[in-house]
């Protein structure tokens, strides 16, 4: 019974009229170990049917990536990078700065550099008193030029006495 | 569509697409490569994708296209990729090999089919779609793809049944 369905579906089936569901028939049939000694040339072609379906997989990712989600992420490296960094130096920058924790030479350089300073701090100051004394001269040349003043009034008045005395001496001759 | 929704729409038919893409070009790492560019293609135009009807069958027309391609290329820079040209330096036992795996044998056989024939064979036998879907696919009409099923089927089964009462040789 069963055979002669097996035996005309697979007329059909070689004429490319079977439906799915009828060759699905046949798949379960091959599928078994015991079939019949004439049909058993069709036995590897429905195998590989069933055996390729389930065996041949694509096994690789699926490439569903963007390069957005990429450029964030270097962003938030170099965020933190920088972010790092500069707690780094604000935290240990500044241990370097009491006077203790220098070097020998780094605290010579220094006690050098404050040498110089206050020698140029004390001349500057010597300095400004000599400024102070120019103001005080100018003040007293300022105060002399108001008496020259008075000297060209005073000659002024002389240079008459002169040219009368002179006018004089011209009437007595 | 995010990458989750798009996984999501393309796990069903990956592997359809993979085991087309090997009937076609035979090699593992070919149809491994022509799948990879399949999905890039999908993944690249997903914006577009709402608008498609039938992704899968979309995805298979995309790779029959891309495979057909690809073994025209092959075959311009006269590198066959169909590894049945090695056959002969190995002669009698390689083939006893074969014949022993009559499995192995079936696959071979489909390998000698003209193209269309192993598209529409692969796409009815072992994904099982039907001739509606197929057409799509192939861009045939029904009977077209009845007739060349039809003759494919024919074929395997000669040979077949040749190799099952004589043996290979």
């Amino acid at each position: 019974m069963v055979l002669n369905s097996i035996e005309k579906l697979l007329e059909k089936y070689d004429n490319g009229e079977t439906t799915i569901k009828e060759e699905q028939q046949l798949k379960a049939y091959f599928a078994q170990d015991e079939v019949a000694p004439h049909l058993e040339s069709y036995k590897p072609l429905f195998q590989y049917f069933n055996t390729t379906k389930q065996e041949d997989l694509y096994t690789k990712d699926v490439p569903a990536k963007t390069k957005k989600s990429y450029i964030y992420q270097w962003i938030s490296v170099a965020a933190l990078l920088v972010l790092s960094l500069g707690i780094f130096t604000t935290q240990f920058g500044d241990t370097k700065k009491t006077f203790s924790d220098l070097s020998a030479e780094e605290q010579i350089a220094y006690n050098q550099a404050v040498e110089v300073f206050d020698l140029v701090g004390s001349k500057f100051e010597q300095g400004e008193s000599n400024i102070a004394a120019f103001g005080l001269m100018s003040k007293k040349l300022s105060e002399g030029a108001e008496n020259f003043e008075h000297v060209s009034e005073f000659s002024k008045a002389t240079n008459k006495i002169l040219k009368s005395k002179k006018k004089k001496q011209n009437k007595n001759k | 569509m995010t990458q989750t929704d798009f996984t999501k729409l393309v796990l069903p038919f990956k592997d359809k697409v993979f085991r087309l893409a090997k009937r076609l070009l035979v090699s593992r790492e070919e149809a491994e490569d022509a799948t990879q560019e399949i999905l890039l293609k999908l993944w690249k135009n997903k914006q577009k994708i709402a608008e498609y009807k039938n992704v899968e069958a979309f995805s298979m027309t995309m790779t029959k296209n891309f495979c057909l391609d690809r073994l025209k290329s092959k075959q311009a820079q006269n590198l066959k990729i169909v590894h049945s040209n090695y056959e002969e330096k190995n002669t009698s036992l390689e083939k006893q090999v074969e014949a022993r795996d009559s499995v192995d044998w079936v696959s071979k056989i489909i390998e000698e089919l003209p193209e269309q024939q192993k598209i529409i064979l692969q796409l009815r036998d072992i994904e099982e779609y039907d001739f509606d879907e197929i057409a799509k696919v192939v861009e045939m009409n029904p009977t077209a793809i009845r007739v060349a099923l039809s003759r494919a089927r024919k074929t395997i089964r000669e040979k077949l049944t040749n190799t099952h009462r004589y043996g290979i040789k």
